[in-house]
């Protein structure tokens, strides 16, 4: 089963260099990890959200604002696309990731039977 | 045995597993229930007929897979669903006893998964395990039935959509998901054992199946003390049902109980559980304290002092107020009510318990027995106007005049 792994945490957690750069490596570690077992397809992350654009069209008029779509706590900061053989394979990859620790992970199933 | 006797122990015993077995051959949670239903309701047709069969649950899983083998065929969409009902086990192997009593614990680990919300693990069981239809669990919930028809859908809906695994979990994740499996039962059983009323007595239907789950799961895992502990725990504490309410309804202190009340069969299977077990977790413990009331054959008798180690011991392993309360009780009792005074003090300043009634009902006791009527009666009040049912508040008032008037 495919799922999308939303990784969520305060953009504006005060995190010194020395973590910031400890979650780092350990993300980096759980990337290589992650895919070499073949439970990671892909991912990446995202830029902060005050670069973030949205975008809807009513009426035919397009709208177009500045910002998320929604002001919340947490914000979606990158995602991966895992391939699991169930959500217990996934809740395992997920806990393993280490915003688990500060963040919360957000896993959704893929659209479809 | 009659008919009706025997559809009743068939439902009994048939019911999960058979549920558990189309599940896992087919997948389909909806299909599993609607063709289980369908043999029962064969049954009632035929048996009155044609005889009991000799081996009903077995006739019943019969039935029941080759209807879903029947609808599974008609629907060809479903071809690939097909293909492992064919596979499946032959019937004798699935349909005898205890042979292969994996598939209701799969089931009952699917059903608490924690990916579901804790109203959907209850419901869940209760229609699945239990084989207790939409609208009894509505009843016993309070809610009407569309809302637990509701319920039901999106929890069985998430776990076909989010990949919910139909199985017992590894051994890495066993220990965890077990006290999940074990919270949801004992969740079943208080809510029924909360109902003290005539009108509520449908709800007693819940502290039954709670304890029926709780014998399954002893029989399934009889080496995990954990389960023991919890079916011992209800046993014990469901012996003293009759003797906790009086006829008018009014509740019947522990201490004030008629002991010839209390269920000594229950109480006889509770203590034969609990011998067998081995590490002192949660529910041991707890049923180890329902044991010492259960071994006392008056309240003057009760070892308050082995009940007051056992809350110690239970309050390292569960940081909760309401243990600590119960400890500070027994320690009332085992050493006097000053020392359950200073173990209240610490509670209140913790704010842990605020707005519960319990805490002041507790404090009430302990300055009452050490014979300060005006600081109980100060307490007894604020407990009544925090007490939530009227039982509980009818007992806060009666102790309440049991003081006398202010001096």
């Amino acid at each position: 089963m495919k799922y999308l792994m939303f990784i969520c945490g305060d953009e504006n957690l005060d995190l010194s260099p020395e973590e910031t750069a400890a979650i780092n490596t350990a993300t980096e570690a759980w990337v290589r990890e992650a895919t070499e077992r073949g439970v990671r397809l892909e991912g990446n992350r995202l830029a902060r959200t005050e670069t973030a654009t949205s975008v809807r069209s009513r009426d035919g008029e397009l709208l177009v604002t500045d910002g998320p779509f929604a002001e919340t706590r947490e914000q979606v900061g990158g995602y991966d696309v895992l391939e699991c053989a169930d959500l217990d394979e996934a809740l395992e990859v997920a806990a393993s990731h280490p915003v688990a620790t500060i963040g919360t992970i957000e896993l959704r199933p893929f659209w479809g039977p | 045995m009659t008919v009706d006797a025997a559809l009743t122990q068939a439902f009994r015993s048939g019911w999960a597993r058979i549920v558990a077995t189309l599940i896992r051959t087919t997948g389909d949670w909806d299909l599993a229930e609607e063709c289980t239903q369908d043999a029962f309701a064969r049954a009632t047709e035929v048996w009155p007929r044609d005889g009991v069969p000799d081996a009903p649950v077995a006739w019943l899983t019969t039935v029941a897979r080759n209807r879903a083998f029947d609808r599974l065929r008609r629907a060809t969409t479903e071809a690939s669903k097909l293909k492992e009902v064919a596979a499946a086990p032959a019937v004798e192997e699935v349909a005898v006893d205890d042979d292969l009593p994996d598939d209701r614990l799969r089931l009952m680990f699917t059903c608490c998964h924690p990916a579901l919300p804790l109203e959907g693990r209850v419901a869940l069981t209760l229609r699945t395990v239990a084989g207790l239809t939409t609208a009894e669990i509505a009843r016993m919930f309070l809610v009407p039935e569309p809302t637990m028809a509701k319920r039901l859908v999106r929890a069985k809906h998430k776990i076909r959509a989010a990949g919910i695994p139909f199985r017992v979990p590894p051994p890495h994740l066993r220990a965890e998901r077990l006290s999940g499996v074990l919270a949801v039962v004992y969740l079943l059983f208080t809510e029924g054992y909360a109902a003290t009323r005539g009108d509520d007595l449908l709800r007693r239907g819940l502290c039954e199946e709670a304890i029926r789950l709780s014998r399954v799961l002893a029989t399934l895992m009889p080496d995990e003390s954990e389960v023991l502990g919890l079916a011992a725990l209800l046993l014990l504490q469901d012996s003293r049902r009759d003797a906790r309410v009086d006829a008018d309804g009014r509740i019947v202190t522990l201490e004030e109980q008629d002991r010839s009340r209390w269920d000594a069969r229950a109480i006889g299977e509770g203590r034969a559980l609990l011998a067998r077990t081995r590490a002192a977790g949660p529910y041991v413990l707890q049923a180890r304290i329902a044991t010492c009331h259960a071994a006392a054959p008056t309240a003057a008798s009760t070892d308050w002092r082995r009940i007051a180690g056992l809350y110690g011991q239970l309050a390292e392993l569960a940081r909760s107020p309401v243990v600590a309360l119960n400890r500070a009780v027994a320690v009332g009792m085992a050493e006097g009510p000053e020392a359950g005074l200073t173990l209240v003090a610490e509670l209140e300043g913790s704010g842990a318990l605020q707005g519960n009634h319990l805490l002041p009902a507790v404090k009430a006791d302990l300055l009452r027995r050490l014979g300060h009527a005006d600081e109980a009666r100060t307490s007894y009040e604020e407990a009544h106007a925090l007490a939530r049912n009227q039982p509980e508040r009818d007992h806060l008032a009666r102790r309440t005049a049991e003081l006398g008037t202010p001096t």
